[in-house]
């Protein structure tokens, strides 16, 4: 076996292409982060005049600010409700065998692999049913129901690699389950759960489709931005997008270093969810 | 080993809840299909097949359907060809900057959606930072409109999107094969570009799949793009189902067309998966 | 464990063919992985049509000498020459030198024909000769029946079957082997000694074979090329290496053996009261006597004119194997020695032991002590 890679020849073109595709993926980012610093405001080339304008703006818009709250709110919200649930499924699903698990395996996968208008349409359907006033509440009821899967994949994915022993050791030595529960599997479930609470934190940060559909009179963030967008664009968007990039950046390399400190290689959620969805 | 309380403390509420807030919905949205809407907005639960008649009658439906589908197409094709070397370039001839590089195709993937279609837009436009780079440089003397809203912007966007979304479970695919099996083929005879394509490609073919039922499934149904930067001629089916819920008020009709598109999806996810199964060796 | 038949190859020894043609020179090479140097200055010559055997521990270098060979890592310095192709130049799919993987690597997604027939594919031969030479070798390998199958379903000493066949089926002129057998249980991996070792010299290649496993080494190979921490300890065959040891390493690493710290004056060795003739010059050395060299002492052997060395010692542990008896013996000064006798009656106390001279094999010490 090959002890650092594969040693043959790299094709000069294949550098070029990844260089290039890497470039398209960052400049949309790049030309946002520069004209937020733009005194001309959105658009024009080249970009002249730095100011912190539009920053100084955004840290006075309260409205915006409000919008922020509630997606805080909403995202810890469905982070709770996600992981509440996602859990037990996990366990049920790699310990407990039930009629109907596969169907509910897949049950739970759908909103992620639906196009969000469905699931958010659905949920609308569902809470018109029962008479529910949209609201934050509304929402985070679709966030935390449609982001199960997430913790439900990270959970059982973590139940997969743990060791089965140490729990079987616990009951041996006079613990009871629940005993159990909490002094050995969910100690080592630690790094799952917290991966999937950064991961459905900022999915439900930026969630749209789903919000959508069941919004009341509070805004979350991204509707706050859409709705202004549909008004006209303003370089305060840019300021704003730039710090939901940096914070976003911070997230994704905390998670990063938290899944490989937990001895996974470099998979994905999506791959995982696949590998479940077979 | 587990009691029965433990069984039913672990698996009921979870089990209780996806039924209610998923299930539910998901078949509510179906049956909904089958009501009507009188005049005067009322829904009525009147169980009748007229709206996926409609659909079929009214040619518009069909013609933004079929346009959803090339570009969903197009999306996905282009986002293979631009993640799939990526995605090889990172697992085989990164060496040691491969983390820093996977790090790198990801990121952006974690920044929102519609802060980076809205940085389309501000490319795009007729006063954008493309158009005025063009004419900055000369290479045009007026703004192209064309940019920006049309099925083009929206095409643009949406790769940008999902290239990341194709890279990942390519990449993972990629890196699931053993080195020594690019070695055995080496040793085989076979050269680098030969090796590339009787081991590598067919060995990654669930990770293309997986991408690129994805991509092409959420592009399909994306209503935001379109929205943003598609213009009236970018306008794709999950936008006619926005409208039906809101001023063009039909939801009968719009959960018919989302009931279409939601059976349209089940039945290629199961396709897929089967054709996955086939593909996948290691 | 010591077995009283003799290994396979010994019973070769005899008809090996006089004048070894070279297939294979390696020149000189260095490989060294950031600050670890793997091997230093290796110069190895592999006739045509002979089992070579590199045997050595982990971290001994053997794996990566077989790499070098086979083109999966290029020498930091010296040469590697094919007859008059310079070898170490090309790349792997250049080199007529083919490989059988620790693991196999067969190929997942191809079945165990197409695996076979895969150099032929890629040469694009054509089609009524792939099969022809793809049945061939699989019969060589008793797999014809598998051809269909695929791989994942074949069991391990099977899928080592099938990457034989499809490495051989290219008529190399080099068969590389690394460490084939140490994933198989033991019974399995004695019958594909045997199986190896027919089949190489049935086929005519050269086979070069990595192994940790002296055993292994003695029993199936014409050469053995001793490697340790870089170098190469002894190159000869299994007969020269077991009876004339070269170095301590290569005296204790293969078989048991007595190492004794001698005095050497005026061409006498001197040990714990033993004394024999050397041709050693003087100074301190270090000889090795195997524990069935060691016998007890008869009368009979002191009119016979050989030189003989006696002993007296005291019995310390004594295990009885069946066949042989292994002897944990202890002089009066303190030397401690393993004797191996032929099974009889137990033995005990004190008795009088004899070696002859010519049994003590001057080595040199390349360890650090």
């Amino acid at each position: 076996m090959s002890r650092n890679g594969v040693a043959h020849e790299r094709p000069a073109w294949l550098t070029v292409h990844a260089v290039a595709v890497l470039g398209f993926l960052y400049l949309p980012i790049v030309v946002l982060i520069v004209y937020s610093f733009n005194g001309g405001g959105v658009g024009g080339f080249p970009p002249r005049d730095l100011t912190l304008n539009w920053y100084q703006q955004l840290a006075q818009d309260s409205a915006l600010w409000d919008s922020v709250l509630n997606s805080l709110i909403v995202a810890l919200a469905a982070m709770a409700i996600s992981i509440g649930l996602g859990l037990p499924a996990a366990l049920a699903l790699d310990r407990v065998s039930f009629p109907g698990k596969a169907l509910f395996r897949r049950l739970v996968l759908l909103p992620l692999i639906l196009p969000g208008i469905i699931t958010g349409l659905s949920l609308l359907m569902l809470v018109v049913l029962i008479g529910l006033k949209l609201s934050l509440t509304t929402i985070i009821l679709g966030h935390g129901t449609a982001l199960i899967s997430v913790a439900t994949t990270e959970i059982f994915a973590g139940l997969q690699k743990a060791d089965r022993a140490q729990e079987e050791v616990s009951l041996d030595l006079g613990a009871n389950y629940w005993q159990t529960f909490w002094r050995v599997t969910l100690p080592n479930l630690k790094l799952p759960i917290v991966g999937a609470a950064l991961l459905i934190f900022t999915l439900s940060m930026d969630e749209i489709a789903v919000s959508f559909f069941l919004i009341g009179r509070d805004n979350t963030l991204p509707l706050e931005i859409w709705s202004r967008l549909r008004r006209g664009m303003t370089p305060e968007i840019n300021a704003v997008s730039t710090i939901i990039f940096v914070f976003s950046l911070t997230m994704i390399v905390l998670w990063y270093r938290l899944r490989t400190r937990g001895g996974e290689e470099t998979a994905d959620i999506v791959a995982t969810a696949r590998e479940e969805m077979v | 080993m587990f009691s029965r309380a433990y069984k039913l403390v672990v698996a009921l509420p979870p089990i209780a809840w996806v039924v209610l807030f998923l299930l539910t919905p998901y078949v509510l949205l179906f049956a909904y299909s089958f009501w009507a809407v009188t005049p005067a907005q009322q829904i009525v639960h009147s169980w009748n097949v007229q709206n996926y008649a409609e659909l079929l009658r009214v040619p518009v439906y069909l013609h933004v359907l079929l346009r959803s589908v090339r570009i969903a197409g197009s999306v996905t094709l282009l986002a293979l060809l631009l993640g799939y070397p990526l995605a090889y370039y990172v697992s085989f001839h990164a060496g040691n900057r491969k983390e820093l590089l996977y790090q790198l195709v990801i990121i952006p993937l974690w920044v929102s959606y519609l802060v980076r279609a809205y940085a389309w837009k501000t490319i795009l436009g007729s006063e954008g930072v493309l158009n005025t780079l063009l004419q900055y440089l000369h290479v045009t003397r007026h703004p192209q409109e064309y940019l920006l809203y049309s099925p083009f912007a929206v095409m643009l966007t949406l790769v940008h999107i999902y290239t990341p979304f194709v890279f990942l479970p390519i990449y993972a695919a990629l890196e699931h094969i053993p080195r020594g099996l690019v070695e055995a083929s080496h040793d085989l005879g076979a050269s680098p570009m030969q090796t590339f394509w009787r081991v590598i490609v067919p060995l990654s073919i669930p990770g293309m799949i997986a991408g690129a039922t994805f991509s092409f499934v959420l592009s399909l149904g994306d209503f935001l793009a379109p929205l943003l930067v598609g213009g009236p001629s970018g306008i794709m089916i999950s936008n006619i189902v926005v409208s039906l819920f809101g001023t063009a008020y039909n939801w009968p009709l719009g959960a018919a067309i989302s009931a279409c598109m939601m059976a349209l999806v089940l039945a290629l996810l199961f396709a897929t998966e089967r054709l996955e199964k086939k593909w996948r060796f290691t | 464990m010591r077995t009283t038949s003799i290994p396979a190859s010994q019973i070769g020894d005899a008809e090996k063919p006089s004048a070894p043609v070279e297939l294979l020179s390696v020149r000189s090479v260095a490989k060294q992985f950031g600050s670890n140097m793997v091997l230093r200055d290796i110069s190895l010559n592999i006739a045509d049509g002979e089992f070579l055997s590199i045997l050595g521990e982990s971290g001994s270098g053997k794996t990566t000498l077989l790499r070098l060979i086979a083109g999966f890592e290029r020498p930091d310095s010296g040469e590697i020459w094919m007859g008059a192709e310079r070898l170490d130049r090309l790349p792997p799919y250049k080199r007529r030198v083919n490989t059988v993987f620790q693991n196999y690597a067969l190929f997942p997604h191809l079945s165990v024909f197409e695996n076979v027939a895969y150099s032929m594919r890629v040469k694009k031969t054509p089609k009524n000769e792939v099969s022809a030479r793809v049945e061939q070798a699989l019969a060589m390998v008793k797999m014809t029946v598998f051809a269909q199958a695929s791989p994942s379903r074949i069991s391990g000493g099977q899928q080592q079957r099938v990457a034989l066949a499809r490495a051989l089926v290219n008529r190399p002129r080099l068969l590389l082997l690394d460490e084939p057998l140490s994933a198989l249980d033991a019974n399995l991996r004695r019958q594909m000694q045997l199986e190896l070792k027919a089949l190489q010299r049935e086929v005519g290649v050269a086979f070069v074979f990595v192994t940790h496993d002296q055993e292994e080494a003695m029993i199936m190979s014409d050469r053995i090329a001793l490697l340790r921490a870089g170098m190469l300890e002894q190159v000869a065959t299994p007969r020269e290496i077991y009876t004339r040891p070269a170095t301590t390493y290569a005296a204790q690493f293969i078989g048991q053996t007595n190492l004794l710290q001698v005095e050497v004056k005026n061409h006498i060795a001197e040990c714990a009261g033993m004394r024999w003739a050397t041709s050693e010059p003087d100074g301190p050395a270090t000889f090795s006597v195997r524990p069935e060299c060691i016998v007890p002492a008869s009368s009979a052997t002191l009119t016979t004119g050989v030189d003989v060395v006696r002993f007296h010692a005291r019995m310390l542990t004594e295990v009885f194997q069946g066949a042989m008896q292994l002897l944990q013996v202890e002089t009066a000064s303190g030397l401690r020695m393993i004797v191996k006798t032929a099974g009889g009656k137990a033995r005990s106390g004190e008795m009088d032991f004899e070696f002859s001279a010519a049994d003590a094999v001057s080595v040199r010490n390349t360890q650090r002590t």
